[in-house]
């Protein structure tokens, strides 16, 4: 991977004092050891008209790979991927260690320079840039713009020869302003993780105040500070992890999985904001099961946990079974439920276990009500009848709650192309009229009755955004 | 008393008869020689002390204080062996009644008789042997108290439970007592048939008479014509399975002629819960006289009073259920568990009599039956009746042979070993049933809908019998155990992506590739194929190209009738094609037309007809391999090479322009330009998956062995014999299939072996991913057992999609030439075994969850962590 620092001189300031700045010799190829690899410095041209100092990274991929813990994730993308070509976060850490100096502002032969803003053009010929809402160039412009570049990135075809496959993700960068050499490197350093892709980690305040200092003079002022403190941090928590694995290192306990802690990221932004529908959906949840006389409850399907939080937060549920299909949901959920601290009485009334709705499992026998919180549309079609037959027939509660999304409603979502899931996992979404169908189906072939209800804005054309079935069995009506 | 306690074989001995399951107490005071009599009678395993377990929880056994706690876990004890079907002794005092009673209680529990053996020894003897030992000084209250309790609890000792109870009452008879340990009465073993086994008689006696000389029986009939007995001439007997009587119109002479053949010993009978309630309204007591008791009470009183008795002696003598055949065959009425096989307990004799019911009553005020066969998971086959079937049908190892002959149905034997069903038709409706019975042979949607109670559903799976540690029998590589977190891994992708597991009958194994090659700038070679199988002294090999595809396994019924009737026609499709993981390829619609142009085919190439068999499961490589991995190919190849292309160019130019001014990047600059060229060969590499699919347009299936078709599967056949019926497919329809090219070669032949690597290197150099080397024969065994089913030879230019572009730079392939391909040979060995049993155990009909135990097992294992490189 690469990158390019070009200055103009003037007669009393020649292009070539940016080796002063840098602390590396224009005439002298110079190759410092890293973990990832090997960090070369050289300049392809050093005149006192003009000076340009390359950052070269040359990442050694067998290295790479030789350190990656096994197991888990221990898949084919980690052999075959963009790490020794793209400018990442590895680029980053190469800045920070090659140009330390200059990145803290010191220049001992050139004090005055150091302080001064100069002519300075940036190239990276490979950035990454995923995750932008409006596109990877237009999320690049938007975090260098306001910081006084002159901004000029060009999305990379995929593939020349493949061009209805369209962009890849990477832009070449060209950046142009008059600008302090440390405040350019300190901007590369913050925002290079930043930009490298979208993986959040959630972290704690003091991680802030650390970010604060190193972006300290631009970015209080910025006006993405939000979206880069949050970037930047969760890159932050992966390169600790990546050093580790480098070191042939350990397990990291606290690494969650990527889908977990998207999901993780997706609630803790939901927090800030009114209540996100998944709350609501909680809140209505917990009120039917509540009006059902439920006590010893199941959440089929519990992820994370969300839901069995609020549920062991009222006492009237004195049996909580958390089940998930998933082994890492399970241990997230472990974790946000803090079980290894909760108190005995409490943990007592929680069990975490891994089930398949689509086999028979009899430890979810002799329970008062199971729900299905956006489950179903996980499911494939031709595997309904087996998670029917072990919820309905097997399981068989007296009260079953089953949520799934109002396709109909997908039209208010703004951001929601047409035609589209709301998750790419759903394999179909029901119209209410299908889903009562189904219901009624089901309620008829395993002896209970239905009822429908929803949760979010119940939009007076297309309904609610989640829609909700509550199923007695016959002759157990509430207690 | 009601143990037998018989004067022993040998002189001056007294043999005390003790059921070979059962649950001993041994009943005295301290000190009258418990612990010695259980040493010296019984195994050390089998003895379970309190003084030990007191001693286990509190460092010291006569800690008193420890009894509450010591007792808890011998119990736990207890009740493990107990359930493992072991004989167990508890050595304590049991002078109290509470004690006994919870002993007994534990018993029941688990379905065992508990047996009594007290030590009645004189005062004097113990007191003697408690003063000799220091730890035992207890006032001499203790004593006494303990011996009133016990005389007083003697004589209760049956009346609490005990099934045999022996009291020895002196030091001489405790001496001479040898304990002698008998066979249950359901434990005829050593019974090997051949068999016959029949559904419920219900007074059919012309009906009985006709299957069993359908079966070969001769009757002997008495002076007026009545069958009185039958053998048969090959030594076959009848096994009857209960309710031989009632609702049909001659009871007596059913159990005339089975009585006669039972008496003959060619014939064994389990009772039915008619028969049971016959007995009981002949001995008097007062039963409802409905079910068509009535008939059969009538039908007897026109019988001698002395057949009357007989009738009554006989029923009385029959025992719950029979195991039978070294144990592979349990008989019995209506069902039973594996937990009571050879138990016994009320409980077990109801449940042989009556099944279990779930409580509810169905619409014809019948007791809706608790469908214990959906859960059966015992390795003996179950045989039984009472409850009537139109047809029966293989349900995990069980079938109900009751056809409601009596309702106008049909009388069923199975043979035994043969798993053969042979049957006689009804001569009439002798009798209408509460519930209307279906007739197999109604027009479809002409007869009565079967009532949900009768409609079942054998493929139930449960959780338990593919999560958790699990061990998996297979035939050709022993036992092979999947890891607990390997299970829970492969539950969430079989439960999320899988096809339904009634098509998933098999997941084909990974495979490994050569051993590393030396030579300068390539990692793989096909040399290293050849030497590995020469030194498993495999000579024919057969190379087979390897396809730019996916693993891919399709399985085709020849009609929606086998698709219905063999796999129970999940989607209503004719069958599936999925991936190494169990995923559809296709959404139902293309896969209907997908499994359609191939059932066409094979339809037209004539293999169902040449293989016998209305449906086939094919192993293939499904064309082109972005069918599957488009987006793999643009979110990570098409990604990758754009970044390196870029990123090299970018840094070539850069360096360039450095040495033009003078500077030494020499070494810097030739490595980077180089990377610059891998770059290149790295996108021409993965372009060449690309051509374009639409839909299925381009798709095509590229079939090498047939995996299995109706009962039979094919891994001994070479490989010749499934290519050319691959070929046949692609002759028929070149459309839908491609052809596999391939090239024999014997390994000791320097010419031939030769040929072989100059067909690798064409296969490479025009682009192809390499190929597979298999033993010619197909299956083979070497020294070390299985030897590899293949080996794969991949091209150069492959390698960099799986080892990165930079793979075969200098510094690079030295490093990744330290690769271990022993976890992977091993990992293929074992996927390979799990993969043939699941085809095996589909073959031979076995019942789903033992065939999804292996397909399961076979994606578990996959989730062992292996260099996904290989």
């Amino acid at each position: 991977m690469l990158l390019t620092l070009t200055t103009t001189g003037t007669p009393e300031r020649p292009a070539t004092d940016l080796g002063h700045l840098l602390h590396k010799h224009p005439d002298r190829p110079q190759a410092t050891p890293l973990a990832s690899g090997t960090a070369h410095v050289v300049y392809p041209e050093a005149t006192p008209e003009r000076c340009t100092a390359a950052l070269l990274l040359e990442v050694d991929p067998v290295a790479l790979v030789r350190g990656a813990r096994g197991g888990e994730g221990f898949a084919l993308h980690q052999h075959v991927n963009d790490r020794p070509y793209a400018a990442s976060s590895l680029l980053a850490v190469a800045i920070a260690s090659v140009f330390r100096t200059a990145l803290a502002g010191r220049c001992t032969s050139r004090p005055a320079l150091a302080a001064a803003a100069l002519p300075l053009q940036v190239r990276l010929p490979v950035l990454p840039c995923r995750g932008g809402p409006d596109g990877g160039a237009e999320l690049v412009r938007r975090l260098f713009a306001p910081l006084g570049w002159d901004v000029d990135a060009r999305e990379l075809p995929l593939d020349e020869e493949v061009p209805s496959w369209g962009a890849s993700p990477y832009v070449d960068l060209r950046l142009r302003g008059t600008v302090r050499l440390a405040d350019a490197l300190s901007h590369l350093y913050v925002l290079l993780p930043v930009l490298d892709d979208a993986k959040h980690y959630w972290v704690g305040a003091e991680e802030v105040e650390k970010l604060l200092r190193v972006g300290s003079g631009w970015l209080e002022t910025h006006p993405e500070r939000e979206l880069i403190s949050h970037r930047y941090l969760a890159r932050q928590r992966s390169l600790a992890s990546e050093a580790l694995d480098l070191l042939g290192g350990g397990d990291d306990p606290d690494a969650l999985g990527e889908a977990a802690v998207l999901r993780a990221a997706e609630e803790a932004a939901a927090a800030v904001a009114r209540p996100s529908l998944a709350a609501q959906r909680r809140a209505v949840v917990v009120e039917l099961l509540r009006q059902a006389g439920a006590r010893r409850v199941a959440d089929l399907g519990c992820g994370e946990g969300a839901l069995v939080a609020e549920l062991l937060a009222d006492p009237a549920f004195t049996r909580i079974v958390a089940a998930d299909v998933s082994s890492r949901a399970l241990a997230g959920a472990e974790r946000r439920l803090r079980l290894d601290r909760m108190p005995q009485r409490q943990r007592e009334r929680l069990a975490l276990l891994q089930t398949s709705l689509t086999y028979r499992d009899d430890r979810l026998a002799g329970l008062d009500a199971a729900v299905l919180v956006e489950v179903v549309e996980h499911v494939e079609p031709s595997r309904l009848p087996a998670l029917q037959r072990s919820v309905f027939a097997f399981t068989a509660p007296r009260t079953v709650v089953v949520t799934t999304p109002n396709a109909e409603h997908n039209v208010r979502f703004p951001s929601l192309p047409a035609g589209r899931f709301r998750h790419p996992d759903h394999r179909f979404e029901w119209t209410r009229e299908e889903f009562r169908r189904w219901a009624a189906d089901v309620a008829g072939q395993h002896g209970y009755g239905v009822r429908f209800a929803g949760a979010g804005p119940d939009d007076p054309e297309v309904g609610p955004p989640t829609q909700i079935a509550v199923f007695t069995r016959d002759g157990g009506d509430a207690a | 008393m009601t143990g037998n306690t018989t004067p022993g074989t040998t002189p001056g001995t007294v043999d005390l008869d003790v059921p070979e399951l059962s649950l001993v107490a041994l009943v005295g005071v301290t000190g009258s020689g418990k612990t010695t009599f259980a040493r010296t009678r019984f195994g050390p395993a089998e003895v379970l002390s309190s003084d030990a377990f007191r001693a286990l929880v509190s460092n010291d056994e006569n800690d008193q204080s420890a009894t509450a706690d010591a007792f808890e876990v011998l119990f736990a004890v207890a009740a493990k062996r107990l359930a493992r079907g072991l004989l167990t002794v508890v050595d304590a005092t049991h002078v109290q009644p509470d004690a006994r009673r919870k002993l007994v209680a534990l018993a029941r529990e688990h379905d065992v008789l508990p047996t009594a053996i007290v030590l009645d020894l004189p005062e004097r003897v113990c007191a003697e042997r408690n003063a000799a030992r220091p730890d035992r000084q207890f006032g001499p209250g203790v004593l006494k108290r303990q011996r009133d309790q016990l005389r007083r609890g003697l004589r209760s000792l049956e009346k609490e439970g005990f099934r045999r109870v022996h009291v020895l009452r002196s030091q001489e008879e405790a001496d001479a007592a040898r304990i002698e340990r008998t066979r249950l009465f359901t434990d005829r073993r050593d019974e090997h048939g051949p068999f016959d086994v029949v559904g419920d008689v219900h007074g059919c006696r012309a009906e009985l008479e006709e299957l069993l000389t359908r079966l070969g029986y001769v009757l002997r009939h008495d002076a007026e014509g009545r069958p009185v007995g039958a053998a048969h001439p090959e030594g076959r007997r009848a096994v009857l399975l209960g309710d031989l009587v009632d609702r049909g119109p001659d009871t007596p002479g059913v159990l005339r002629l089975v009585m006669g053949m039972a008496a003959e010993g060619s014939a064994l009978v389990v009772p039915g819960n008619h028969d049971a309630k016959l007995v009981r309204a002949l001995r008097g007591s007062r039963v409802q006289l409905t079910h068509g008791l009535a008939e059969s009470l009538q039908q007897l009183e026109a019988e001698e009073e002395g057949f009357r008795t007989e009738v009554v002696a006989f029923l009385d003598s029959l025992v719950s259920h029979l195991v039978l055949d070294g144990g592979n065959l349990v008989v019995c009425h209506a069902g039973l568990p594996e937990r009571y096989h050879n138990r016994s307990s009320r409980r077990v004799r109801e449940f042989c009599l009556y099944g279990e019911t779930t409580g509810e009553t169905d619409e014809f005020g019948l007791p809706v039956r608790y469908p214990w066969a959906q859960d059966y998971r015992g390795a003996a086959t179950v045989l039984y009746g009472h409850t009537p079937t139109p047809q029966p049908e293989w349900v995990n190892r069980t079938m109900c042979l009751d056809t409601g002959c009596v309702f106008g149905g049909s009388l069923t034997a199975l043979r035994w070993p043969e798993r053969e069903l042979v049957d006689v038709a009804a001569r009439a409706v002798h009798y209408e049933p509460v519930r209307p019975f279906p007739v197999a042979a109604a027009e479809p949607g002409a007869g009565p809908t079967p009532p949900a109670a009768v409609v079942r559903d054998p493929d139930v799976l449960h959780l338990s019998d593919v999560t958790g540690r699990r061990v998996v029998e297979t035939r050709h590589h022993g036992r092979i155990t999947v890891r607990e977190e390997n299970a829970a891994a492969a539950l969430e992708v079989m439960s999320r992506y899988a096809v339904d597991p009634r098509w998933l009958l098999h997941l084909p194994p990974t495979m490994s590739p050569v051993a590393t090659s030396a030579r300068p700038g390539l990692l793989e070679h096909p040399e290293q194929a050849f030497d590995s199988y020469r030194a498993d002294g495999v000579d024919a090999v057969l190379c087979e190209e390897k396809h730019m595809g996916s693993r891919a396994v399709a399985l085709v019924c020849r009609d929606a009738a086998t698709a219905a009737s063999r796999f129970g026609a999940p989607d209503d499709a004719l069958g599936a094609v999925w991936t190494r993981t169990g995923r559809s390829f296709f959404s139902p619609e293309l896969t209907a037309t997908f499994v359609e142009r191939v059932r066409a085919a094979a339809e037209r190439a004539g293999l169902f007809e040449e293989l016998g068999a209305p449906w086939l499961l094919l192993d293939a490589e499904l064309l082109p391999w972005n069918a599957k991995a488009q987006e793999l190919l643009r979110e990570q190849y098409a990604a990758v090479g754009a970044a390196a292309t870029h990123a090299l160019s970018a840094a070539t130019g850069v360096l360039e322009r450095a040495a033009a001014r003078g500077l030494d990047v020499g070494d810097l600059l030739g490595r980077t330009a180089s990377r610059a060229g891998n770059a290149t060969a790295f996108r021409e590499a993965y372009r060449r998956y690309c051509w374009p699919t639409d839909g299925l347009d381009g798709v095509r299936l590229a079939p090498f062995q047939v995996l299995a078709a109706g009962g039979a599967t094919f891994a001994e056949r070479p490989h010749t014999w499934h290519l050319g019926l691959a070929d046949r497919l692609v002759d028929t329809d070149p459309g839908t299939f491609a052809g596999t090219r391939r090239l024999a070669v014997d390994v000791t032949d320097e010419t031939s072996v030769a040929a072989g690597v100059r067909w690798w290197e064409e296969l490479t150099a025009a682009g192809g991913e390499g190929m597979v080397v298999k033993p010619a024969a197909n299956l083979v065994w070497g020294r070390k057992g299985l030897v590899q089913p293949g080996l794969k030879v991949r091209g150069p230019d492959y390698l960099r999609l799986v080892y990165g572009p930079d793979y075969a730079e200098p510094g690079n392939l030295e490093r990744l030439r330290e690769r271990n391909l022993g976890r992977k040979r091993s990992l293929a060995s074992r996927e390979y075994a799990l993969g043939l049993e699941a085809l095996e155990r589909a073959a031979a009909g076995e019942p789903l969850w033992r065939v999804h135990e292996c397909a399961f097992a076979v994606l578990a294992l996959e989730s062992e962590p292996v260099d996904p490189r290989l």
